[in-house]
């Protein structure tokens, strides 16, 4: 009996040395809370002195940071901490333009080539100046440190930025270079109207040389182990639990700031996020379809159009080398059916390439407003191409396989597709495969699927960050999809320097790829149903990333 | 004994490096690739990522290195989160789950010994049959019904205690409940079983004869001899649930260790899926070896000399 009392006393002592360390957020951060909730009536009454000033916001996310370390960020969680943290030399707007951010001034050589930035005077969170150096470290150090986004030098056109990629030179030869503190100045290969709109993305972003020298490996896996140049600081990031933005005070525009501090908590599962939307302890939450019945109607519910595309790949292989047979599925599927019925969490119908409400032309028109919708469902001419292939090939059907990842959308989506082909053009046989995501991606790469449910994202905002990805032998490809007009215009349009050119060139190369060749079928345009207090304003979203911009925030 | 333990430090380090093994060939059978944005990487990326990390060479090579640097004590650093070391990854989300999976079995522990120990002596009675109820409801019932029920009561209706998040003690108190029921559901039938089969025993009747008091009897030559099986079962599952469980974690939002497993699963974070595998096994192996102790103290006819041995 002694020696089982003996026992509970070191278990419960155990138990007390595994709470000690149990990183619970200090007394600080429970004063925090938004003050409509029941915590914040405990909080000493220091804390709620200053709670009464200050503007705070509680978000949530969905995942914990991968990283902040800007050469290596590839998530969107990373990119929108990393633009609230951090700046570049151009911040896009509320309009989701460029603006110049740290560079005061930017020159451009008659050539296009060659551009000249002058830094304004801004500093670390540390004191140290941001000088041009810290660019130019910067810029390197993604090609050392193999970052996942080092192919938007490429993309841009930054000098040699193809050969290190290609490993023929060393990432000191990129076309980068400090002429003075102030100044730095970046050599193109051909003109690139993307240049500014990319200078927004945080692998652009430049980190204090001498810092990151001193942490070495350490950098920015702590909130300690970072210093900061951009709207907010990051005052604690405790890992998978949640992180805190409070205003730098340090910032050059900080008067434009208005939120002293907006914390973000990791919250994975919807209905947590739910129930802690209902105590007021967060303030944003992401609903799933299952709760949009719910909330549709209530004053905090907003549903925003996202340009994450859900589309259909070809195998271009035996029967789908027919244009007609591609032509016959694009027709067949009814898209409204599945986003309105089986989906039915705002995802909007897709018949074209490039989403809605995602770029507007030099005159302010929408890109697919302006091309109009390609191979609307029509199942009277689905089934006179379907026959009008069949005989081509000289067959009377054949059975053929839908590869999908295995997560609950997508699956709807096969089902409903296995369900609208079958019953729309006779003699075809749908087996649909479900796959692990990554399985998917090996089978999409090495085109061994007849047809794919594949998903696309943005990389930034212009419409090439979808066109580009059908030219031939693409990484993007993934399907024996070629054709030389299409490839031509792609490279144009790389090349031409008037923007209204530049947006014919894709519009055409659209309508190529879909009215012409039926490359692919788009079926869908992602879309968030939210939660969200209504006396929030100003918090900027943009289509591509990095997503949120928290500067201009306020509370009514 | 003493020869006994230093034996069974031996077949634990074995079987340790044969878990490491079986774990890093099954592993290289996932798909895809440990590296982040999977979707976008070209293949010209991928080389050169997978030259960075010596992902290119030989796997026999890869898995001596990995056993060279595990005898040093260097788990690795993670993919998903570039550069953090695997050890501070473990230690750092273990706190949470080892707080709400003890105070889970603790509290489990005892309730359930309550309840086993009063059906056992009420037997065939009403408070019997409550307790049987009890104890199937809490096996049939999975921990995460009972977990957003009481995240939906007592958070969001009563608002008697935050409904998820991890900031302070208070919060770790409904994930902690939600677990207990498990515990307290396989402890109870445990000891109710034991205890029965226990008190026919010819050595209870022989107390009995002997005019000790009920109580005597009851806590020291029936409970004792009931626990046997329950730690048995204890000390596994106390393994088991202290180390993180993905529901419970994911439910409330806590920062633990079993959520951070099944996401590293998912996206091929080698060194994170080795290094909890290790950290599971090891805790796993020791408790077995602690549970086989305790039998030779709570049961004095279990020797663990290994030469002598008792018919039990």
């Amino acid at each position: 009996m002694k020696r089982r009392f003996g026992l509970k006393m070191v278990l419960l002592f155990g138990l007390m040395l595994i709470a000690a360390g149990c990183n619970f957020s200090g007394s600080e951060d429970t004063g925090t809370q938004d003050s409509g909730s029941d915590q914040s009536d405990q909080s000493s009454s220091d804390d709620a002195d200053n709670n009464q000033n200050e503007s705070v916001i509680n978000l949530t996310a969905n995942a914990d940071i991968p990283t902040l370390d800007s050469a290596l960020a590839h998530d969107s969680i990373g990119f929108t901490v990393l633009n609230n943290i951090m700046e570049g030399l151009y911040r896009s707007d509320e309009n989701h333009q460029p603006q110049l951010a740290l560079a005061e001034d930017h020159q451009v050589s008659d050539d296009g080539l060659v551009h000249t930035f002058i830094l304004r005077d801004a500093v670390w969170s540390n004191g140290d100046p941001v000088t041009a150096e810290d660019f130019e470290y910067a810029w390197k150090r993604v090609f050392e440190k193999a970052g996942s986004y080092n192919v938007m030098f490429e993309t841009v056109g930054v000098k040699n930025a193809s050969a290190i990629l290609a490993g023929e030179k060393t990432p000191d030869e990129l076309g980068v270079e400090s002429l003075d503190e102030k100044t730095l100045q970046v050599t193109l290969e051909h003109p690139s109207p993307l240049f500014k709109q990319l200078l927004t993305f945080p692998t652009f972003f430049p980190v204090n040389q001498s810092y990151v020298e001193e942490m070495g490996e350490d950098y920015a896996l702590e909130a300690d182990n970072l210093v900061f140049n951009g709207p907010f600081v990051l005052a604690d990031w405790k890992h998978d639990q949640g992180w805190t933005y409070k205003k730098n005070p340090d910032y050059w525009d900080q008067e434009s700031v208005q939120m002293d501090q907006i914390n973000v908590e990791v919250v994975k599962e919807t209905s947590t996020a739910v129930n802690l939307y209902e105590t007021e302890a967060v303030d944003r939450i992401l609903l799933s379809s299952a709760y949009v019945e719910n909330y549709k109607d209530s004053e905090d519910f907003i549903s925003e159009l996202r340009p994450g595309i859900v589309f259909m790949r070809f195998s271009h292989k035996d029967e789908f080398a027919n244009p007609n047979i591609r032509r016959a599925i694009s027709l067949a599927i009814d898209k409204k059916g599945l986003t309105s019925v089986i989906l039915a969490d705002g995802s909007r119908p897709l018949n074209g390439l490039v989403p809605y409400e995602f770029s507007y032309s030099p005159d302010g028109q929408d890109f697919r407003e302006l091309n109009g919708e390609f191979n609307v469902h029509d199942v009277d001419q689905a089934q006179e191409f379907w026959q009008k292939g069949l005989d081509e090939l000289g067959i009377d059907g054949f059975d053929m396989e839908l590869t999908a990842a295995d997560n609950d959308y997508h699956v709807k989506t096969a089902e409903y597709i296995k369900d609208q082909l079958e019953k729309n053009l006779p003699g075809i046989g749908v087996d649909i495969k479900l796959v692990p995501f990554s399985n998917r991606l090996e089978l999409e790469k090495a085109i061994e699927y007849d047809m794919v449910i594949s998903t696309w994202g943005p990389d930034y905002n212009d419409p090439m960050t979808y066109v580009d990805m059908w030219v031939t032998d693409g990484p993007a490809n993934r399907m024996e999809y070629s054709n030389p007009a299409f490839d031509e215009m792609v490279k144009q349009a790389y090349a031409e320097t008037d923007a209204a050119a530049r947006y014919e060139l894709m519009l055409e190369a659209e309508r190529v790829l879909l009215e012409e060749d039926f490359a692919i079928v788009p079926l869908y345009q992602n879309a968030d149903a939210i939660l969200m207090r209504p006396h929030i304003k100003g918090m900027i979203r943009h289509p591509s990333a990095p997503e949120f911009d928290y500067k201009h925030a306020y509370i009514e | 004994m003493a020869r006994y333990i230093f034996q069974r430090i031996g077949y634990m380090a074995v079987t340790l490096l044969i878990i490491i093994t079986i774990t890093f060939f099954l592993m290289q059978l996932l798909p895809g690739t440990p590296f982040n944005n999977p979707e976008k990487l070209t293949d010209q990326q991928l080389e050169l990522l997978n030259e960075k990390y010596g992902l290119d060479r030989p796997l026999i090579f890869q898995y001596f290195t990995y056993v060279g640097n595990l005898l040093k004590g260097d788990l690795g650093t993670s993919f998903q989160f570039s550069g953090r070391s695997v050890t501070e990854i473990i230690f750092e989300r273990i706190g949470p789950s080892a707080l709400i999976g003890g105070q889970a079995v603790f509290f489990g522990a005892i309730v359930g010994f309550f309840l086993g120990i009063i059906s056992a002596l009420r037997h065939n009675t009403i408070f019997d049959y409550g307790s049987v109820t009890i104890a199937v409801l809490g096996m049939s019932i999975p921990s995460f019904v009972f977990g957003a029920l009481l995240q939906y009561y007592i958070g969001v209706k009563w608002g008697i205690l935050p409904a998820a998040l991890w900031k302070s003690y208070e919060y770790s108190i409904l994930p902690s409940i939600a677990l207990s029921v498990m515990v307290i559901a396989t402890v109870a039938r445990f000891i109710r079983s034991e205890m029965l089969e226990v008190l026919g025993q010819d050595y209870v009747v022989t107390a009995r004869a002997k005019g000790i008091s009920e109580f005597v009897v009851i806590t020291f030559h029936v409970v004792r001899n009931a626990l046997i099986p329950v730690i048995t079962v204890l000390g596994p599952l106390a393994v088991s649930i202290m180390t993180g469980t993905l529901v419970i974690e994911k439910i409330f939002a806590v920062p633990g260790l079993g959520e951070q497993f099944t996401l590293s699963i998912l996206v091929n974070d080698y060194s994170v899926i080795l290094g909890i595998t290790l950290f599971y096994s090891a805790l796993f192996i020791l408790i077995v070896f602690v549970v086989d102790i305790l039998y030779g103290i709570i049961d004095p006819r279990i020797s663990l000399g290994g030469g002598k041995r008792d018919a039990a």
